[in-house]
């Protein structure tokens, strides 16, 4: 455990080094991002073998930095920072096979990607909320350069709306942390003392910042209706960014609420409890239901992500071990199956097609010219629907279970959104790639598409089809991670409703 | 049988044939039909062996099998098999290859077809073999995936449309389903289905759960089963999506699919929910009549002979649920008419099965024959051109309508009986469609196969071997069930009686 | 009370060797240079003029904390030290810029004005005492308004000196007046001298309005709304190097200044900001000068097209900052003020620096001539990068910590709600607001493609560049290790 530390150092170094590589040539620096990926996704399956699930947050690393503030350098894991590193890991890696193709200036798409990558490590290691706030800003940066250069429809508008959303979110958080440090007389900023020091403030200005800190993070998880810069963005981003963004850092703001805001001020998630699940079904059947009416094949995926995210924001809302154990599941599944999705829609499909309009998609009999593409989007549409036997079943389930003990009302919505969900999905497979049954076409006639399958988009597909295929089967191997950290000192806290 | 996981096999092997024609991507098409159909016999094969070591008195679940799977969710991997299921389980191992030696000619693709087939039989397998709702669920939905495929990719003109609404209509049941058990677990921290029956036998769910939210979750199952079968008014995905389907794909559906809805209800909406049911039958009664009366009548009306056995589908599905309802509703006081009305049920289950499938099969002869055409005023006079197979289809159209002597008949005079003691009026609504069924039916048989000789039926050939050799074990199964029912009822009787002993 | 000549003459070593390493820039460039082409002129006068402030660094660091000299004239705490040496460094900072910049006419001249600046400013930074610290400052103001008009090719320059000599004259002379007021009232000369006697008193309408007076000055020095009018003009014309140096070391200096000026002297007649309707003083018109400076900078750099003068909005951005710095010292002391102002300095310069690199590569007024940066420089975008996201106030660099430590201590005022809290969360709402105009910059550099005229490659001089990277290298290492100067308090 104690190297996980490293899979962020190796993360910073590995792009700093891509960025050389890429002087001298295209190849060295995808071999180079390729290599760092996998070692720091090493480092998580190593830590993770031999983790034992307790309830206690193991701490990696805890030095003072900051004195006059009571910063520390402090690092620590438990059960769900695991569960999300793994995922980031192989996140990174999946999308690092998925960008194998790029050809312009490779060195410094790499770099971007692995400080990226470097922050979001950082964020799911950090227990300082002042660290965990710099991890957190500090993988703004990247998204806009990923987008902007290497992107597509709209990259620039997309790339600065992105930005600029997030760090609007941040600018929120960073108001409450300091809210609370101020006016709590907060000792410094580690997330125990904050929550120490949250306790000692008026119930009002509790239930204040709680809804600035929540919201600055939801914006970033894409709540409704704070979601608009997700699609925009993430159909904007190249694929390996767009599986990144919308597998991972989405990820980001929902951890951020569950790790930050909820243990601190309880008292605040209760007050706002019915608003924040009101809004999560909203988000669920409403993306679901824009989804369902796009021509452009990646918006239909960029709009499931906030569908999908929305379960996981119900989860969180419900606020019992249940619902959040199935959100953090969610958050595994959506991201394994996101990644999936799009790169499918932008590597294999577009690349070859040049369009992503759906009703020229229609056109052609996709599935009889790249059978491949066309295997994997089907399985990745059925666990995207939450099919019984992919990662997206057992996460809803365990979700809908928590969030009925609730509130049967957002449940039943919920339970609405998983049909919307199929709905839109479908939709989007069969009109891709079943839209055709011309049996005259086949590769002939369409030369260009017959370019092959290469082995990084194979071994990329592979592996995330793995592991929504394992997580489907037996989620049990994260659940038992989670299960226990949620009854932690800190989320104690949120399930007694702040009593200490 | 306990080293042996005779269960797992029977659900497995079909799969096991899936992935292996998967990665034969270059086999010849020959091998791969022949690969595939054996693949799809092994389910009778197994079926038979678990006959002959099955008890019938046992009333319990036997050959069960029960692994730890999801510590955290409480799940196990938990198969058993009853009276009810292993009939089930012969029958589709009857169906399965009977429908596949029917799409013996599927020139497009063969071998998918054969994968997505295989999928679809071991998926139907484990619906009737899982006792835990994880993986039951599994088996499930699952099943929807190969059906819209094999129905997309072969199916007529309108196939993507019937199959996108046929996929919809059931997941969006199966979502209500989903939020009902997830609810379950959320106050029982289980998902086993036997668990749940005996807690709600004892009346332990009532107090864990209340009354309000146990009718809510009760909506909910009852929603997801409804639409498979279907019941009225969930129904309207069915007539396109059997009428589009290929002929193999609409006998598989026919046969089992709608069976896994009716099995549902027999296996966990009635268990676990006995009050709900007896309290929710009066209106349920009337929608299963709804299905009898209008699906034959609506059958009536039709000129397009598929979409014609499709509404009589509905119709023949709609009596078991008239009876087990009927059943539900009555209460304790009348054991022998509940006895007769499920046992009828059951057998309406497995005959229908056979006849309908057998019905399909003869109109996609006639299809095929014909270049595309199934318009019941389109032929006349088949029976000069082909007689035998004229005979044969008359079998098995009488079987649909009842005849005494043949299966069919046995079911239907069970259910009426039952539900004449049960519910009196919902008998005398139900001969109505007796009437409409036999008009259509000999209708269809009329116009079809008598009378003057329609354009180009003079070139029709009659049934090839391979055909015969389809159809020949339905209905020789036909006349014995129609003579000595006992056959099939020494395997479920006792288990009938034991529900009609514990009726609340 | 000490009147020793012999400590007041090692209080001011460094000034001396400032104004020695002056005469030595012109002595050099009159006696020996007259022949030498203007690069090997410009190259030696940057030289000498290095030694010397290096050599004043370490004189300011030996010398030390002399505590006060001749007669509290002058105070050499910890503060003076501190902000003496940040001061120098920048200095050096700025003669690297100038290294890299288009040559001046008479590069000796402007070495030894810059100089001359500096030694003002180190004055200003020990200054304890009203004359002192006006003669301090106007040695300072006047170098620096020559230095903005050092560029004789260009009218803007003129124009940019002319401005900024007259609101700065006027400035001085509003200093001057609310000066003379205070000794009236106080009829003392010493800072600590006028705590004292203000201390039992009220406030007095003629203590109001030396108050207000010096407070308007202060505004116009520091480039605070509404007080900037000059800003934007000044840094579009002035010559780079100079605009460096008045974004940076003037702003320490300055700040250090009226820090000492407002909290040593005048604290007593401070006010309350920590609840909305306390007793006034000069921390509410603070607080009104912090507003408005970070509304109108932020908001009027969302639409400038012309680089220099996006900088100089952000600058009035950043000074809004700065003084709530000011306001925050009331509890946190000067720690998070200089800091921020320091990293500030560090990082404004460096991105002139950039753009001092680029004019004399055919020119950088508009934003988008840095389109295609990285591919003509990846040095120069790597830089630009750094000091742009700094300014900016992301992680890991120099700029968020300050930004961030500077909310903490103002937060910690008074709370959330009264006006100090209001303006914190003014303050962060705007800088979410602001990262969109360094991002517009950061876009041309770093993703759009050149234009077809600019597009070579272009050369960076060894000088600017070391100074550059270590610019850069002192953004990113201050910003992950900020205790190193937090700890000097």
């Amino acid at each position: 455990m104690n190297l996980l530390p490293y899979a962020i150092y190796v993360s910073f170094a590995g792009a700093a080094l891509s960025l050389i590589a890429g002087m001298r040539s295209a190849t060295l620096a995808r071999w180079t991002a390729l290599l760092t990926a996998v070692a720091s996704w090493g480092i998580t399956l190593y830590a993770a073998c031999g983790f034992t699930p307790s309830s206690e947050v193991l701490t990696l690393i805890d030095i003072p930095w900051v004195s006059q503030l009571g910063i520390h350098y402090h690092l620590a894991a438990d059960g769900i920072s695991l569960t999300l590193l793994v995922l980031t890991g192989l996140a990174a890696t999946a999308g690092i096979l998925f960008s194998w193709n790029i050809e312009e200036r490779t060195g410094e798409f790499f770099a971007f990607y692995l400080a990226l990558i470097g922050g979001v490590y950082g964020v799911f290691l950090s227990a300082d909320a002042f660290l965990f706030f710099v991890f957190y800003e500090i993988a703004i940066v990247p998204k806009y350069f990923l987008i902007a250069n290497w992107g597509s429809t709209n990259r620039e508008y997309g790339a600065m709306k992105l930005a600029l959303y997030s760090f609007a979110g941040s600018a929120l958080v960073l108001a409450g942390l300091l809210w609370i440090y101020a006016t709590g007389h907060a000792e410094g900023f580690g997330l125990g003392q904050l929550a120490q020091a949250a306790v000692t403030i008026t119930h009002g200005q509790q239930v204040a910042i709680f809804a600035l800190i929540f919201t600055g993070f939801a914006v970033l998880a894409g709540m409704f209706p704070f979601h608009t810069w997700a699609p925009t963005g993430h159909v904007a981003a190249p694929t390996g960014a767009s599986m990144l963004l919308a597998g991972v850092v989405m990820k980001l703001g929902a951890y951020g609420c569950l790790r930050v805001a909820m243990p601190l001020l309880p008292a605040g998630l209760e007050f706002w409890q019915p608003v924040i699940a009101w809004l999560a079904v909203a988000g669920i059947v409403y993306a679901g239901l824009v989804a369902l009416v796009q021509q452009d094949f990646k918006f239909v995926i960029g709009y499931s992500s906030v569908s999908h995210m929305g379960f996981v924001l119900l989860g969180l809302a419900a606020a019992n071990p249940a619902a959040v154990a199935g959100a953090v599941l969610q958050m595994f599944s959506h991201g394994v199956i996101a990644g999936l999705l799009f790169a499918v829609v932008g590597r294999m499909v577009y690349e070859r097609t040049h369009t992503r309009q759906l009703e020229h998609l229609r056109r052609l009999p996709l599935h009889r010219l790249m059978p491949f593409a066309a295997v994997v989007f089907v399985i990745a549409g059925l666990a995207s629907m939450g099919m019984p036997g992919f990662s997206g079943f057992p996460a809803e389930l365990t979700i809908l279970s928590g969030t009925w003990q609730v509130s049967k009302v957002w449940a039943l919505v919920a339970a609405v959104g998983v049909l919307v969900a199929a709905a839109f999905t479908l939709r989007a497979i069969q009109v891709a790639f079943f839209g055709s049954t011309d049996e005259a076409t086949d590769v002939t006639t369409h030369p260009h598409l017959m370019a092959p399958v290469t082995w990084p988009e194979r071994t990329g597909a592979i592996l995330l089809l793995g592991a929504t295929l394992l997580i489907g089967l037996k989620p049990d191997l994260l659940l038992n991670w989670i299960v226990p950290s949620l009854q932690s000192p800190l989320m104690q806290a949120v399930w007694h409703g702040g009593v200490r | 049988m306990s080293s042996f996981s005779l269960l797992t096999s029977i659900v497995s092997i079909p799969w096991l044939g899936a992935l292996m024609l998967a990665s034969m991507p270059r086999a010849h098409v020959k091998i791969v039909r022949v690969l595939a159909l054996l693949y799809s016999l092994s389910t009778l094969a197994l079926g038979l062996v678990a006959w002959a070591n099955f008890n019938p008195a046992a009333t319990g679940f036997q050959f069960t099998e029960q692994h730890a799977w999801i510590g955290v969710l409480n799940v196990s991997y938990h198969l058993g098999l009853d009276g009810l299921s292993l009939i089930l389980v012969l029958l589709t191992g009857l169906v399965a290859p009977a429908a596949l030696l029917a799409s013996w000619k599927v020139e497009r693709d063969p071998r998918l077809f054969c994968i997505l087939f295989l999928f679809l039989q071991g998926a139907a397998l484990g619906v009737f073999l899982a006792l835990d709702f994880f993986p039951w669920f599994i088996f499930w939905e699952l099943s929807l995936v190969p059906a819209f495929f094999l129905i997309k990719l072969w199916g007529g003109p309108d196939a993507t449309r019937a199959a996108y609404q046929f996929v919809i209509y059931t997941i969006g049941g199966s979502a209500f389903m989903l939020l009902a058990f997830a609810a379950l677990f959320a106050a029982t921290r289980t998902f086993d289905f036997v668990a749940l029956a005996a807690a709600a036998q004892s009346g332990g769910l009532a107090t864990k759960i209340s009354a309000r939210a146990l009718t809510a979750i009760f909506l909910g199952v009852l929603l997801g089963l409804a639409v498979k079968v279907p019941l009225f008014p969930f129904h309207t995905w069915l007539p396109s999506a059997y009428a589009e389907a290929p002929t193999g794909a609409s006998m598989f559906l026919t046969g089992i699919m709608s069976k896994m809805g009716v099995y549902g209800f027999l296996r966990i909406l009635w268990p676990l929910f006995p009050a709900q049911l007896h309290a929710a039958a009066p209106v349920l009664i009337v929608l299963a009549l709804a299905g009898v009366v209008l699906g034959a009548f609506a059958a009536m009306a039709q000129t397009d002979l598929k979409r014609m056995v499709a509404y009589s589908s509905i119709n023949h599905v709609s009596y078991c649920l008239l009876a087990l309802f009927a059943v539900a509703g009555a209460g304790a006081a009348h054991a022998a008419a509940s006895g007769a009305a499920l046992s009828g049920a059951l057998l309406q289950m497995f005959n229908h099965g056979l006849s309908a499938s057998a019905l399909f099969f003869c109109i996609g002869i006639i299809e095929s024959r014909s270049g595309g055409k199934r318009g019941l005023n389109d032929f006349g006079g088949l029976r000069t051109a082909a007689p035998m197979f004229a005979g044969l289809c008359g079998i098995a159209m009488f079987s649909s309508l009842g005849l005494p002597g043949l299966n069919g008949f046995v079911g239907e005079f069970l259910i009426f009986r039952g539900v004449f003691g049960l519910v009196p009026w919902a008998a005398a609504v139900g001969t109505l469609a007796l009437f409409a069924t036999a008009y259509f039916l000999l209708t269809f048989w009329q116009r079809v196969f008598h009378g003057p000789q329609g354009p180009g039926v003079a070139s029709f050939r009659d049934l090839s071997g391979l055909e015969i050799l389809t159809l020949a074990p339905a209905l020789v199964l036909m006349f014995v069930l129609g003579v000595w029912p006992q056959l099939l009822v020494s395997i479920f009787n006792p288990l009938v009686t034991a529900w009609a002993a514990h009726l609340p | 009370m000490n009147y020793s000549y012999w400590i007041l003459a090692r209080a001011l070593l460094p000034e001396m060797t400032l104004v020695a390493g002056a005469l030595c820039v012109l002595g050099y460039d009159l006696l020996r240079a007259r022949h030498h082409t203007a690069a090997e002129r410009r190259s030696a006068a940057l030289w000498i003029g290095a030694t010397a402030v290096v050599a004043a660094l370490i004189d300011s660091i030996s010398v030390g904390r002399l505590g006060a000299v001749y007669g509290n004239t002058l105070a050499l705490d910890q503060l003076a030290v501190v902000a003496r040496a940040g001061v120098l460094g920048l200095t050096l900072l700025t003669l690297g810029v100038t290294a890299g910049a288009k040559n001046a006419r008479h590069p000796a001249e402007y070495v030894a004005i810059i100089l001359f600046a500096t030694s003002g400013f180190t004055l200003m930074c020990a200054a304890h005492q009203l004359l002192v610290a006006f003669v301090a400052l106007e040695l300072a103001s006047l170098s620096l308004y020559v230095l903005a008009g050092f560029d004789k090719d260009r009218r803007e320059s003129a124009e940019a000196a002319l401005k900024y000599f007259l609101f700065g004259g006027m400035a001085s002379a509003f200093l001057l007046f609310g000066f003379s007021l205070i000794y009236g009232t106080t009829g003392e000369l010493d800072l600590t001298r006028i705590a004292f006697a203000i201390m039992h008193g009220e406030m007095t309408p003629l203590l109001a309005i030396a108050l207000v007076m010096v407070i308007v000055a202060f505004g116009f020095k520091a480039a605070a709304a509404p007080f900037h009018l000059w800003a934007p003009d000044a840094y579009e014309g002035a010559p780079t190097p100079s605009a460096a140096f008045i974004a940076s070391a003037s702003k320490v200096a300055g700040f250090t200044l009226f820090f000492r000026l407002f909290w040593s002297g005048l604290s007593a007649t401070a006010g309350d900001v920590s609840v909305a309707g306390n007793a006034g003083g000069w921390l509410i018109l603070m607080a009104l000068l912090s507003g408005a400076s970070l509304l109108l900078g932020n908001l009027a750099a969302l639409a400038q097209t012309n680089v220099r003068r996006l900088l100089a909005y952000s600058a009035i951005a950043h000074t809004g900052v700065m003084l709530l710095g000011v306001i925050a010292a009331e509890i946190s002391g000067p720690g998070p003020l200089f800091y921020y102002v320091a990293t500030y300095g560090v990082a404004t310069a460096g991105a002139f620096g950039v753009i001092a690199v680029l004019e004399a590569n055919g020119g950088c007024q508009q934003i988008t001539d840095l389109a295609g940066l990285s591919r003509r420089s990846p040095l120069l975008a790597g830089c630009l990068l750094v000091f742009i996201l700094s300014l900016a106030g992301i992680p890991p660099l120099a700029g968020f910590f300050g930004k961030f430590y500077v909310f903490a201590a103002t937060l910690k005022v008074g709370g959330v709600a009264g006006p100090a809290g209001w303006l914190t969360m003014l303050a962060i709402a705007l800088s979410a607001l602001a990262l969109y105009y360094y991002l517009i910059v950061l876009k041309q550099a770093l993703v759009a493609a050149p234009a077809p005229e600019r597009s070579g490659r272009i050369r960076v001089p060894a000088a600017a560049a070391i100074t550059l990277v270590v610019a850069a290298g002192l953004v990113v290492f201050l910003g992950v290790f900020p205790s190193l100067v937090l700890g000097l308090f």
